[in-house]
């Protein structure tokens, strides 16, 4: 599949790669500059890929209540949430934003990967409240522009007013109705525009135009890794629960979501493996799969890693025995048979100097 | 360099390295192609000095933000010298893949393995094809 900027993509010499099955962009001059264009100036990133569902009736806040794991009668019009969408076993299937556009009507937006997975399993739970699920993934191009200047050069550019962050404003770009967001993936301020389809290629043209660097998926994984991020089918699946993920922030047991007995359980229990954040103390790039050692025996294994760009060294994020998390533990990564010395680290592995 | 080049004097190896072949030495590097498609390379892990390579065998690992590559061996001989330089500076192997950003130098056991590489003009075939 392809966004509707694919041609922009390839007209700009993006190197293109198959992700979930669409042909997205991972990087055009480098990912080195593009990170740093996010974490200095502003970058423009387009996830046109991941899906949209819309949530409506007079039983969405039930119906969202079960399927989330957050508190989503916390969220006001015009509000943002994250939230695990968890199996009854905790497991997680997805990650999402939730935005909430009306008295009973809700945006939801998956992963690329997951998005029909995610629609089924709305499907199935749906059907016990008075709500309408609908796949509105066609109707919306998305555009992240992330970075300090994001929101100076695009308010400037497209003459919109932006919601702060964790809001949602309805606005118009390219004289088409369309939603600004204050969310974003890469730990720099910003917003992610959910477009008309067919005003993306004019706009992007226009952002560009207006100095705002085009990014691709190399760099969105290393901006929102040096912030731990977690990213779903890497650190977060089916076979982890939202606890050791180190998500329980987000879980809201209370509300009786799926899965919230078996997340209370984990919470007062201790899981046996958590998520930590790490870096290499020399030489060497971990990547998923590597597995950790500590005292001569396998403890955990990577599930993202990479060469981190601010830090200009090796970092990640593995699932390792719950009495190692403790930043500043000493453990290596065997990285294709060398043993990499790394060092737990605490969250964020990048923090901005103010 | 930002243009595709793939000098004359240099012989080729399909896996997109090459050796430029002194005397009964050989220095190795990889292709302008390789650097291209690995990207920006950030890591350079080299062999030991001393150490033995073989010809179509893996003997270092370059590496880019996303990606990890290994550096086959066009011809086979013990490792001289090693690239110190890539350390500090592994963006020689893009900026400079025939010059700053050679990788090893290798005493060559079987110089009659040159015959076998691929001269410029069929390695720039083989890329076109």
């Amino acid at each position: 599949m392809r966004t509707p900027l694919y041609e922009q993509h390839v007209d700009l010499g993006a190197k293109v790669v198959d992700f979930a099955g669409w042909e997205m962009p991972v990087t055009y001059e480098g990912i080195r500059e593009e990170h740093s264009a996010v974490r200095t100036h502003v970058g423009m990133f387009d996830v046109s890929h991941m899906g949209e569902v819309e949530v409506e009736g007079p039983g969405a806040l039930k119906f969202l209540q079960r399927v989330l794991s957050n508190d989503v009668a916390k969220v006001e019009v015009g509000g943002a949430q994250y939230s695990c969408l968890c199996q009854e076993d905790g497991g997680v299937i997805d990650d999402l934003f939730l935005y909430r556009l009306g008295g009973d009507r809700y945006l939801i937006v998956t992963n690329a990967a997951n998005h029909g997975t995610d629609l089924a399993w709305f499907g199935r739970h749906g059907r016990d409240f008075d709500v309408a699920v609908r796949d509105v993934a066609e109707r919306y191009a998305m555009l992240a522009v992330q970075g300090p200047h994001a929101r100076a050069v695009l308010s400037g550019a497209l003459r919109v007013e932006l919601p702060p962050r964790m809001r949602v404003a309805p606005v118009k770009v390219g004289r088409r109705p369309a939603l600004a967001c204050g969310t974003g993936y890469t730990g720099e301020d910003g917003v992610e525009l959910l477009i008309d389809p067919e005003v993306a290629a004019p706009i992007w043209a226009e952002l560009l135009e207006a100095g705002v660097v085009p990014c691709g998926l190399g760099a969105r994984d290393t901006l929102r890794l040096e912030v731990c991020f977690p990213l779903h089918g890497n650190d977060l699946s089916t076979e982890r629960n939202p606890i050791e993920a180190g998500l329980g922030w987000c879980c809201v047991e209370s509300t009786g979501f799926i899965g919230a007995e078996a997340v209370a359980a984990a919470r007062a229990g201790g899981t046996a493996e958590k998520l930590a954040p790490f870096l290499i103390e020399g030489a060497g790039i971990p990547r998923e799969g590597n597995p950790v050692l500590a005292g001569g025996e396998t403890v955990g294994v990577v599930s993202s890693g990479t060469f981190s760009p601010s830090l200009e060294r090796g970092a990640g994020m593995a699932y390792l025995r719950s009495d190692l998390v403790e930043p500043g533990t000493e453990v290596e990564i065997d990285v294709r048979g060398k043993h990499r010395p790394a060092r737990i680290a605490s969250k964020p592995l990048y923090r901005k100097r103010s | 360099m930002a243009e595709a080049n793939y000098p004359e004097d240099l012989r080729y190896h399909d896996q997109h390295d090459w050796v430029r072949i002194e005397g009964d030495e050989g220095i190795f590097g990889i292709t302008w192609y390789a650097q291209d498609s690995l990207g920006e390379v950030v890591f350079y892990d080299p062999p030991e000095v001393g150490s033995s390579v073989e010809k179509d065998v893996s003997y270092a690992e370059v590496e880019s933000v996303k990606a990890v590559s290994d550096v086959i061996a066009p011809m086979s001989g013990e490792v001289v010298a090693v690239n110190e330089d890539l350390g500090d500076a592994p963006e020689h192997i893009n900026e400079d893949p025939y010059g700053a950003g050679w990788l090893v130098k290798v005493r060559l056991s079987s110089p009659e393995q040159a015959e076998a590489l691929l001269d410029a003009a069929e390695y720039r075939k083989l890329l076109d094809s």
